[in-house]
């Protein structure tokens, strides 16, 4: 075998021959395994691949009533072993790769004997490819997720995924699986939602569905089950898939190779035989396999999955206090949405004060409201809601902070205000508790100034929607101690965010990023070029939003300010533009049905030298080069990794870009613009 | 408040297959075993609505980690019952389940509620005998109980002293006899409708199911006599002629007559009466002597209105102790027809239920029996023994 897979964790397929009442001849039962626990869970490479293929071959050789398949506990099998992509060298090596895992699935669909996917776990890629090539399943309605995601990677359901789902549950079920949901922050099936949908025969309980799989089995080789499966739907597969591709192309302009790629697989399922479908499933394969996306993909899976989990230049985590109460400076918006993450995160007591008890009530107000309704949708129970409703309260007397061990202000964004609530609170709260700050642009160390503690003066940056985005900047100011900078990490993981070490620079990395980048694009339109070209100027990169809808979405003041501070900073390379200080003051929404508002359309002021989409997008994407370049110089965070991660967990920039500096790299930009890339080739691209 | 006594019957009883300790169970834990036999007997009577369940009992005699935490209860949660079920965890050792019987028998009859579920578990792989246990110093200074008392199989030598008749022969081939019927129980089918396949986990060969028990063995005169003594020098107790150390567990479904009647629950035997008591805790084998005289005398019944016995056998000496007691031959067919514990196992606090179950089965088939008995000696010095009435019977013979 050439497909060397030295990291490879190998699934083995454990073969019993199981008695089951009822039946005179034995059952092979096959056991996927690795050997470790759920945490680790059951992937296939080569290796594993090989182990089936075996056990396959001795399950025949017994002559069994039926040979079924399942999983270790709580795991059926999550898929491909990704490890071993990135080595790969060759576009043979990948065609291979497809072809294998074809060709031992395929035993399981071309068997005599019948064959069974006992799914009692999670069972996503090609973990799911493999039941699904099964003549019958049974799902244990305790299985964590079911899922398709390899089109959120780069990649397409290779092991015969978009030929037989289809095929299975009919080409609008199936689109929703291999292509809408990965693409929408890679969402799972529930077993319930996978049973309706015609995924399984059977949804069985938890407590004892191995002997119920067993025994309806059973009843399937005995004659007494007849499965019947609802049939597929052709008439409406075309119109589905121009449907689909139209909602991706509006979306994506065409960025994702991988999600063209699965939607004509999907067109092939309808009529083309199953080899020649797989064997197109092969060729697609190997050609992602050896894309740039695909690349910055595993690269940006890899950041997500590990290096946010491990923040760069995190102090020892023993250092960090316990915080037993939280605190909250403002009632506004923002501090409610606070309250209400801490309160359910942390679960202890959270105080919100602000300058009137009208406004205090309100914020607490808004918290009960956030409660009842998820109450009311049924993702909290009414113990929790009970505990929370007890939680969270509020007052106009900042006394109540006393016995705060963390307290976080998300008051206006003056540095003098900030600095005036931070002298009023050292008053009132005891010398260790954590003084934090929600700002977005104001300097950590000069909010902390002035103060008889400042090393426990810590910023703490949220993302809007809180609740939506899970990029935390943790912001160390220059006398901000180990043990407070512990603590703030300690609260983010219990939180739930990703936290990522971020120096006090001006608007830390994500704002600092994108007010360049928009920065560039208003620059284009102040210069004359015409508010459409502009705006779809970057549809090839598929972001998840155009340049005005973003504007919209942080709102034009708030861009605005933060954008006079970052030209405060560096005059240089932020400047400040008439018309965007326009559209904040005239304060009328920027898009409307994803049109551009006329109105504000005609409040712009422009010039006569129009740019091309063209040299907007080179314009915007050299600033980005340059600005990350100085960030790294300056130390803002450690490397370039830290950068791809912030814009993917706080501005939800793609995989398929690997946050961006890969693509900047692969783009040639960054040597161009810098003179040197900012990963090596062969870390988020092709090997060179 | 003046009140009726109700008449309470056994509806339904199964359990899992016996495992050998260290054997087909040892990745399996405990409480899922007793949990599979809840949820098969709410499976097996569907007429039974779950929230009429007001009571789960379930005995283990080492109560620690997968049998503590008040199993009854919490099995009762793991097997889906509703949560407003509530269950406890009961130990009386060997007659954990039949103690689990006779106190929700206790509580149907009084009225408290009108339908329990009453099992055990014991998983001796996972807890060996003597786990945990912390003998009050006082039982030895004052010479309270003799120390030999406490190991299971020195009681049985004990026994042995005792009843010098009873020769390691017969011993050995009472425990052959046993093995015999159970060989010839399973080929007739008899034993199989009472049990739960399990799924078995081993991390080296993947996933299988447990549907026989493990222990019965093909033996010989010849090959028991050749067994070690274990507990004393040239004694007479060997594992041929006891019962192993055995993981299994039992479940059965109690119910008010008049209740079962409502729901149409089949009736399978009805409770006469019971009795519990104490013995001399070295030889603790007799336990079954004075608890079935005490049964039988408040019942107004003798041994010779007993049809049908299921006793356990912990040990060949102390059932033969019982039958000469009452005049009962070694191979009486009234007596464990399809062989006992010696053959099957006896995962300790489990055992009293599949005793039940069998009998139950023996009525169904025997309408000629009237009244049929359950009885098991008990450590520490006991015996514990319940009568039952076969609702099949059809009036002819006694």
């Amino acid at each position: 075998m050439s497909l060397a897979a030295p990291n490879e964790v190998v699934t083995k397929a454990l073969l019993r021959l199981v008695d089951v009442p009822g039946l005179d001849r034995p059952a092979a039962l096959i056991t996927l395994d690795n050997g470790f626990d759920h945490k680790k869970p059951n992937t296939l490479g080569p290796g594993g691949l090989t182990s089936l293929d075996e056990a396959i071959t001795a399950a025949h050789a017994a002559k069994p009533a039926f040979i079924a398949v399942t999983g270790k506990p709580y795991i059926f099998c999550v898929g491909a072993d990704l490890t071993g992509l990135p080595l790969l060298t060759d576009r043979a090596q990948a065609l291979e790769i497809g072809q294998l895992g074809h060709r031992v699935f395929a035993r399981l669909r071309d068997s005599g004997v019948p064959t069974f996917a006992f799914v009692n776990g999670a069972a996503m890629g090609g973990g799911l490819e493999l039941a699904l090539h099964c003549h019958y399943r049974t799902l244990s309605a305790g299985a964590a997720a079911l899922a398709l995601p390899e089109v959120s990677l780069g990649i397409v359901p290779g092991w015969g995924g978009t030929q037989l789902l289809p095929n299975l549950v009919g080409i609008p079920a199936a689109t929703q699986v291999i292509i809408q949901n990965p693409l929408m922050q890679n969402k799972m099936l529930k077993p319930k939602q996978a049973a309706e949908m015609g995924l399984a025969d059977v949804l069985l309980e938890p407590a004892d569905f191995l002997e119920r799989s067993l025994e309806w089995a059973a009843g399937v080789i005995r004659g007494e089950h007849t499965v019947t499966r609802p049939e597929v739907d052709r008439e409406m597969w075309d119109g589905v898939l121009f449907f689909a591709k139209q909602t991706l192309d509006a979306r994506l302009h065409g960025a994702v190779p991988s999600a063209n790629r699965a939607l004509e697989l999907l067109g092939l399922a309808k009529e083309t035989d199953f080899a020649t479908g797989t064997a197109a499933e092969d060729e697609a394969l190997a050609d992602l396999i050896f894309s740039s996306e695909l690349r910055s993909g595993l690269y940006a899976f890899d950041l997500v999955q590990r290096r946010a989990k491990r923040p760069a230049g995190a102090p020892d985590r023993d250092l960090a206090r316990p915080v037993t109460k939280v605190g909250i400076v403002g009632a506004g918006l923002m501090a409610s949405q606070l309250a209400l993450l801490f309160a359910r995160r942390l679960q202890v007591p959270v105080v919100l004060t602000d300058l009137d008890q009208a406004r205090v009530d309100k914020g607490v107000a808004y918290v009960h409201e956030q409660i009842e309704k998820s109450v009311s949708k049924g993702r909290m129970d009414k113990g929790t809601a009970a505990r929370l409703y007890g939680l969270v309260s509020g007052s106009v007397d900042k006394s109540v902070f006393a016995d705060a061990d963390f307290v976080i202000e998300a008051v206006f964004e003056d540095l003098n205000v900030k600095k005036q609530v931070w002298a009023e609170l050292e008053k009132i709260v005891a010398p260790e508790a954590v003084l934090a700050t929600n700002t977005s642009s104001l300097s950590v160390t000069a909010m902390a100034e002035g103060l008889e503690h400042p090393e426990r003066v810590v910023g703490f940056h949220f993302f809007n929607p809180v609740a939506v985005l899970p990029l935390l900047e943790i912001v160390r100011g220059e006398q901000t101690d180990d043990a407070t900078l512990a603590t703030a990490f300690a609260v983010g993981k219990q939180l739930k965010k990703s936290s990522v070490l971020v120096k006090d620079a001006p608007a830390f990395v994500v704002n600092r990023l994108l007010t360049r980048f928009l920065g560039t694009v208003f620059a284009a339109v102040d210069a004359g070029t015409p508010l459409e070209v502009a705006n779809n100027a970057l549809d090839p990169l598929g972001l998840p939003m155009r340049p005005l809808a973003l504007l919209q979405l942080v709102g034009p003041a708030v861009a605005h300010h933060v954008g006079g501070i970052l030209h405060a900073a560096f005059p240089d390379r932020f400047g400040v533009s008439e018309n965007l200080k326009r559209i904040a003051e005239a304060g009328k929404p920027i898009v409307v049905d994803d049109e551009i508002n006329a109105e504000v359309a005609d409040l712009l002021v422009v010039g006569d030298q129009p740019l091309t989409a063209e040299q907007v997008r080179q314009n915007a994407l050299d600033a980005l080069a340059q600005e990350i370049r100085l960030m790294l110089d300056e130390g803002v965070v450690a490397e370039a990794q830290d950068i791809d991660l912030c814009l993917i967990l706080g501005a939800g920039w793609p995989f398929h870009l690997g946050g961006v500096t890969p693509y900047l790299d692969r783009t040639g930009t960054t040597e161009r613009v810098t003179g040197k890339r900012f990963l090596p080739a062969g870390v988020a691209s092709l090997p060179a | 408040m003046p009140r009726e006594v109700r008449d309470v019957v056994f509806v339904d009883g199964v359990r899992t297959p016996f495992g050998k300790a260290g054997g087909m169970y040892a990745n399996t834990r405990a409480d899922d075993l007793v949990i599979r036999c809840i949820r098969e007997l709410l499976r097996r009577n569907p007429q039974l609505p779950p929230e009429r369940v007001e009571e789960v009992a379930v005995a283990a005699t080492t109560q620690i980690g997968d049998q503590g935490l008040t199993i009854g209860r919490t099995a009762a949660l793991l097997a889906g019952l509703p949560k407003t079920v509530p269950g406890f965890a009961i130990d009386r050792m060997c007659a954990g389940a039949m103690t689990a019987v006779t106190t929700v028998a206790g509580g149907i009859a009084m009225g408290a509620y009108d339908v329990a579920i009453a099992g055990g578990v014991e998983h001796m792989g996972r807890h060996p005998m003597g786990e945990g246990v912390d003998p009050n110093p006082r039982i030895i200074a004052e010479r309270l109980v003799d120390q030999s008392a406490l190991v299971m199989g020195a009681t049985a030598e004990n026994l042995h002293d005792r009843v010098p008749h009873i020769t390691k022969e017969r011993t050995d081939a009472f425990a052959l006899a046993s093995q015999q019927k159970t060989a010839k129980a399973y080929a007739n089918g008899k034993l199989q409708d009472d049990l739960v396949p399990v799924a078995v986990r081993d991390p080296e060969t993947g996933w299988g199911l447990a549907t026989v028990d493990e222990a019965p063995r093909d033996t010989s005169m010849e090959k028991l006599a050749a067994l070690k003594t274990p507990f004393r020098p040239h004694g007479k107790v060997t594992a041929g002629n006891a019962a192993g150390l055995n993981d299994g567990a039992t479940a059965s479904l109690l119910v008010a007559e008049e209740t079962a009647r409502e729901l149409g629950l089949p009736v399978a035997m009805r409770l006469v009466s019971y009795g519990f008591v104490g013995v001399e805790p070295e030889v603790m084998g007799v336990g079954p002597i004075p608890s079935t005289e005490k049964a039988l005398r408040i019942a107004g019944l003798t041994i010779d209105d007993i049809g049908l016995f299921e006793l356990n056998e912990a040990f060949a000496v102390q059932v033969l102790a019982f039958l000469d007691h009452f005049g009962i031959a070694d191979d009486d067919p009234r007596v464990n027809p399809w062989g006992g514990a010696i053959a099957i196992g006896h995962p300790l606090a489990s055992s009293g239920v599949r005793l039940m179950t069998q009998l139950a089965r023996h009525f169904a088939e025997h309408p000629e029996v009237r009244y049929g008995l359950t009885a098991m000696c008990i450590g520490i010095g006991m015996g514990g023994t319940v009568i039952w009435e076969n609702p099949h019977w059809e009036g002819e013979a006694k």
